[in-house]
């Protein structure tokens, strides 16, 4: 497929493996954000490429796998009821909640559907006036647009049997975070490209010169990750921070405006708990004022549900990229992703998932 | 959760009070896609998309970037981007 293809290119990704190998004198560790990236990276074994001074650390930039316990329960609370049709993308449906999973409670009757987009869940409340349909709108930046999209569309058509169960989380926020903590490794980031497709990556430019790192904006596929890695090692090699662009056919400086402009209509930030990393302040969206009535928490009253997370998985450590999933006592034994006992072995963007998937560990 | 998936957008439908629609092809299978992110694609172009939204125009000279900036370096030698295809 074009715009895939070529970017998957064996001679070139030689061609990139050398230049990184003749560039690098020190040993460097760098982070991708982004989930899709760690599963390319391991797909592919890329990190086993590099030269060996280089370490790739895996980062939280999978959004089913940073979504709290508490949420997957709220949803599952919210599914179980009668009169209910909950939607939600594919990934969603497996992940554990402290008892059960969405999948389960739709084979016991429960009116549960993977939707291709948000706006699918919109025209099933369109089209069924008598249900209410719950759309578990979770994601990064990237999936906000089309998410306030839908809830744009359900106000302009009066539904009053659409809501979204939100989980949204930032991605700036989660690498101060990461960063401004004493056990951080991170030297150089590889930003995610469809994060800053939308947003562009002004944002990112005080935190490369307040902790002064470098930042590569970087695309999916195989050649683009390669050069995204050259580009960072290049950058710390030659002593130098900044915001810096690999994956210029999609991504300008100032990102897709209209998109920024309909999620800041729709929603506004919040503080948001991560799995196993705590609460980030200013990590989240929340509906504001005027479409906070689609809010499914507030609707079905799901809001003071508490839950305790799981004590033997170690997601936090690993989404923090301060461990492997190798190093989980639990992983490819009682874990697996037949049997997930966390979020990063349901999604397939879960680095514990990539890993078990291309025989790691 | 982040995927985008690069497709020619194949017809465009305006919507003067909600959104823009459009069909996109990837790769010969078309999906409904909505193009309200993109007001600037004509039928042809390259789009991004996610989770049924296009969020970007793929520029067509910046991605051969990847394969200028590896020629320029001299380690491409010989080696010509693959031409190219249709879908
Ligand atoms: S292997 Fe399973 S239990 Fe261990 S960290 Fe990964 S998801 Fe959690």
């Amino acid at each position: 497929m074009r715009f895939v293809d070529e970017y998957r290119d064996g001679a070139a990704a030689q061609a990139l493996v050398a230049a990184v190998a003749a560039r690098v004198t020190k040993p460097w560790t760098l982070m991708e954000i982004c989930g899709g990236q760690t599963h390319t990276l391991i797909r592919y074994g890329i990190d086993r490429m590099l030269p060996e001074p280089v370490t790739l650390v895996h980062g939280p930039g999978c959004p089913v796998c940073v979504t709290p316990l508490v949420e997957i329960d709220r949803a599952l609370e919210i599914a179980g009821r009668p009169g209910v049709t909950f939607t939600s993308f594919g990934d969603m449906l497996r992940v554990p909640g402290s008892r059960t999973d969405l999948l389960t409670v739709k084979a016991r009757g429960g009116d549960v559907r993977m939707v291709y987009s948000p706006l699918d869940a919109v025209k099933l409340a369109e089209a069924d006036p008598s249900r209410q349909v719950v759309f578990f709108a979770v994601g990064f930046e990237t999936t906000a647009p089309a998410n306030a999209a839908a809830v744009w569309e359900a106000r302009r058509k009066g539904l009053k049997n659409f809501s979204l169960l939100v989980s949204h989380v930032l991605v700036p926020p989660a690498m101060e975070a990461l960063l401004s903590s004493p056990l951080n490794r991170v030297q150089g980031f590889l930003a995610a490209g469809h994060v800053c497709t939308v947003m562009g990556y002004r944002e990112y430019e005080p935190i490369a010169e307040r902790y002064r790192i470098p930042i590569v904006v970087t695309g999916f596929e195989p050649i683009d990750l390669l050069q995204g890695i050259l580009m960072t090692l290049t950058a710390l090699e030659e002593g130098r921070h900044g915001v810096e662009n690999q994956y210029t056919r999609s991504v300008t400086r100032e990102g897709n405006v209209r998109a920024q402009e309909l999620v800041a209509e729709v929603f506004e930030p919040c503080d948001r708990a991560w799995r196993g990393i705590g609460v980030i302040p200013g990590s989240g969206l929340a509906l504001r004022g005027p479409y906070a009535s689609f809010d499914a928490a507030r609707r079905f009253q799901v809001e003071a549900l508490e839950v305790e997370e799981p004590e033997v998985c170690i997601a936090g450590q690993i989404l923090q990229g301060l461990k492997r999933p190798s190093d989980c006592a639990a992983f490819g034994g009682a874990c697996t992703p037949e049997h997930p006992l966390g979020a990063p072995m349901v999604s397939s963007e879960g680095a514990c998932a990539a890993y078990h998937a291309y025989g790691r560990g | 959760m982040c995927l985008g998936v690069p497709g020619q957008v194949v017809r465009v439908e305006e919507n003067p009070v909600g959104m823009t629609m459009g069909l996109v092809s990837f790769g010969g299978i078309t999906k409904e896609v909505c193009l309200a992110y993109t007001p600037e694609v004509q039928v042809g172009d390259y789009v991004l998309v996610h989770v049924g939204f296009a969020i970007s125009r793929i520029d067509e000279d910046h991605a051969r970037e990847v394969f200028d900036a590896l020629r320029q370096m001299g380690e491409l030698e010989g080696l010509e981007p693959p031409p190219p295809r249709a879908g």
